[in-house]
């Protein structure tokens, strides 16, 4: 099938920085994002100084524009940590959003080339998914597949995609207990497929390297859920695993598509899982707590855009689980805020 | 998990249809030599199929067939590779892998034959996962392990029911698909195995497949195809989206990914057009149907949902066509037929049992 070709203008890359000195991180990758539009947010709680190296076309935001955007009382409420990526995908006007976090690097394939995770979320983002009948040669729109035989043709136009999950090599994203139990368990397996995650199926989205539709599903990602105990390493958060959910149950309503699997990114050693396993893990906890809320959560057809469809689930969160625990109701809560706040900050109308 | 893979040879039977001759199997010589071999053999009954040396085998042709059933024969395909179920039937063993006789041995990209049993094998033995996605794939393989999120209530999976295989070479595409790529060849090697979710359908291939006999055996018919009928090449699609509603509603799992084999015959498309034209209709009926089917939570065994699917497929499909309301007798027969030569099998206590 025709690859789409996506001029680079409607792509921003969004990092947040949650550790100050970018510079290895941004060599590394420029033979891949120096074509692009970068902003990189800088953790509000981060005192030193942010360093990037020059020669790239980037938007820096630090605290003092998050405290003008949402008010100095909100920004750490929202956007402390890894959620200070959420304020660069509020500030984006492009249509497509690709995040890595600031401890990836580029990886390479099994063929031994350096893969280009801007083109394979471009890629994924850009032909269509499949999810109401599964295909077992996976992405039937990559070159060398189709449909097999069995496919209903009525189903082969597929639906657009709005949300790209990429994965990881050496430090695979694992939590805390798992990682402590295998402590030199590394991912070395380079799994050469996309998949279409079907519709009503829920599954565990990584912050760590997505790309999305920020024009079909920007509302709907969202920093909601934040741990009392949350942490500047990934063991230590659920904030993506939260967004993540609801984002599918967003899709699923909408009728549009998650897709898993390439492109990989190179994930570097960052902290200790033991360590991180002697906080309290709230956050696994508090999974158990969700997954028949959302496998059960049923969006009304009222709901149409992403906005909608996010007010309505936090209604549903505040009613359902804000009973269960404090952080669910802080949760609804948040949801209904950001929506708020997109609609001032993050449409077309505001200024960038 | 360095543990060697059980040989499972005394649970185990290999099912092959044949019409032609199984020179494949010495290629598959030092997988299979260990196992019993259940040969159904298609078309011409006085044709004489010579199974290579060596190998254990219970061979049976149309007549041994019309025999041991009776009128309930009627319900086993004749000149379709369809053929296959009845030897799942005769089986008196736990688990069967099936393979078309134009399926050899494939290479991993490291170079190295792949041993397609050891792997069904392994995905059989291992739980499935189908409540919640895990991106990192089968979290039971080797290297691999449940991501960040993944709840924990839910990691220690259900039974495998089912292990759907791949293709490497001459890819598993419908007749249109052919016509238009004749070319097009699989050389894709996807490292994974994962558990289809649940809710979701697919198209179960037969040419390489393994699955639990006693958790699913009896949802494994392949139809009514081929010689007096009006469709072919949806057997297996056929026997995956009744076995996937009944997985679903028992609570087993069913894998797909690894292990390739090397499918080295490209059947004729306009031959295959012919055969699946009414299918690719159908199937717009089909899919709905299936996407829709609920069993009632009175079925706990797989033969009373079968046989409750049966009726649906009559009520609901046979509005589509007369050719579902001969299915669906058809689906009867074959329950009953299966019933007579297994009997006693509780397949209730064995699902519900290991469905914990």
């Amino acid at each position: 099938m025709a690859q789409v070709s996506i001029p680079d203008s409607e792509v921003d890359i969004v990092i947040g920085a949650v550790q100050s000195d970018l510079a290895s991180f941004m060599e590394e990758w420029r033979p891949i994002f120096s074509r692009y539009h970068l902003i990189i947010v800088k953790d509000p709680d981060l005192k030193d100084e942010l360093k990037v190296p020059g020669g790239f076309n980037v938007n820096v935001y630090t605290k003092s524009d998050i405290d003008r955007v949402v008010g100095s009382s909100s920004t750490t409420v929202l956007f402390s940590g890894y959620s200070c990526r959420y304020f660069g995908y509020l500030m984006s006007r492009k249509k497509y959003i690709i995040s890595v976090d600031d401890d990836c690097f580029p990886a390479r394939d099994n063929k031994g080339d350096i893969i280009d995770i801007v083109a394979q979320h471009v890629s994924n983002l850009t032909t269509p998914a499949t999810p109401f009948f599964f295909n077992t040669l996976y992405d039937p729109y990559r070159k060398g597949a189709d449909f097999v035989r069995g496919y209903p043709f009525s189903l082969r136009h597929g639906v657009s995609c709005a949300l790209s999950c990429g994965l990881w090599l050496n430090l695979a994203d694992y939590d805390a207990p798992t990682q402590a139990l295998k402590p030199g368990h590394r991912n070395s397996r380079y799994v050469d497929a996309v998949l279409t995650v079907p519709a009503r199926t829920m599954m565990p989205v990584s912050g760590i390297n997505i790309g999305f539709d920020r024009e079909l599903v920007g509302p709907a990602l969202f920093p909601a859920m934040r741990l009392a105990a949350e942490g500047k390493l990934r063991w230590e958060t659920v904030e993506d695993i939260w967004c993540g959910m609801c984002v599918k149950v967003v899709c699923d309503h909408m009728g549009i598509g998650v897709k898993s699997g390439l492109p990989y990114v190179w994930r570097e050693e960052r902290g200790d899982a033991v360590e991180s396993l002697k906080k309290e893990w709230e956050g696994v906890k508090l999974m158990e707590e969700v997954v028949p809320f959302f496998h059960s959560l049923r969006l009304s057809k009222a709901a149409v855009s992403a906005e909608e469809c996010v007010v309505e689930m936090a209604v549903a969160v505040e009613e359902r689980l804000g009973p269960v625990d404090p952080v669910f109701a802080r949760a609804a809560d948040a949801m209904v805020n950001w929506i708020k706040l997109w609609k001032v900050a993050g449409t077309r109308s505001a200024v960038a | 998990m360095a543990a060697a893979t059980p040989l499972l040879k005394d649970e185990l039977d290999i099912v092959i249809p044949t019409i032609r001759n199984l020179d494949f199997l010495e290629m598959w010589r030092p997988f299979f030599e260990q196992y019993h071999l259940i040969i159904v053999q298609d078309g011409d009954p006085s044709k004489t199929i010579k199974v290579p040396e060596g190998f254990d085998y219970e061979l049976y042709n149309r007549n041994d067939i019309n025999k041991i059933l009776g009128p309930k024969a009627s319900c086993i395909s004749f000149k379709d590779s369809a053929c296959r179920c009845f030897g799942y039937m005769v089986s008196k063993k736990k688990y069967i892998f099936t393979i078309d006789d134009d399926c050899f041995v494939a290479k991993d990209p490291s170079g190295k034959e792949i041993n397609a049993l050891a792997q069904h094998i392994q995905n059989l033995l291992s739980p499935s996962t189908p409540a919640f996605f895990n991106t990192l794939y089968d979290p039971f393989r080797d290297g691999a392990d449940f991501v960040r999120g993944y709840p924990f209530s839910l990691r220690e999976g259900v039974p495998t029911a089912v292990s759907h295989g791949l293709w490497l070479n001459i890819p598993d595409y419908d007749a249109p698909t052919q016509l238009v790529k004749p070319l097009e060849r699989n050389s894709r090697y996807v490292d994974a195995v994962l558990t289809i979710p649940k809710g979701t359908l697919f198209p179960m291939c037969g040419m390489n497949l393994g699955f639990n006999r006693d958790l699913i055996g009896p949802a494994m018919y392949f139809g009514l195809m081929g010689d007096g009928q009006p469709i072919g090449r949806y057997d297996d699609m056929w026997a995956g989206w009744c076995v996937k509603v009944i997985c679903d509603h028992l609570g087993l799992g069913v894998k797909t990914g690894l292990p390739y084999i090397w499918h080295s015959k490209a059947s004729n498309p306009f031959v295959n057009l012919k055969k699946e034209y009414k299918g690719i209709f159908w199937q717009e009926e089909i899919i709905p149907f299936f996407q829709a089917a609920t069993l009632p939570k009175e079925c706990t065994t797989v033969q009373q949902c079968y046989i409750e699917l049966s009726k649906q497929v009559k009520e609901k499909l046979g509005k589509v066509d007369d050719y579902f309301v001969k299915l669906s007798d058809a689906m009867v027969t074959w329950i009953e037929a299966w019933d007579e030569l297994n009997p006693g099998k509780d397949s209730a206590k064995l699902a519900n049992g290991s469905a914990k």
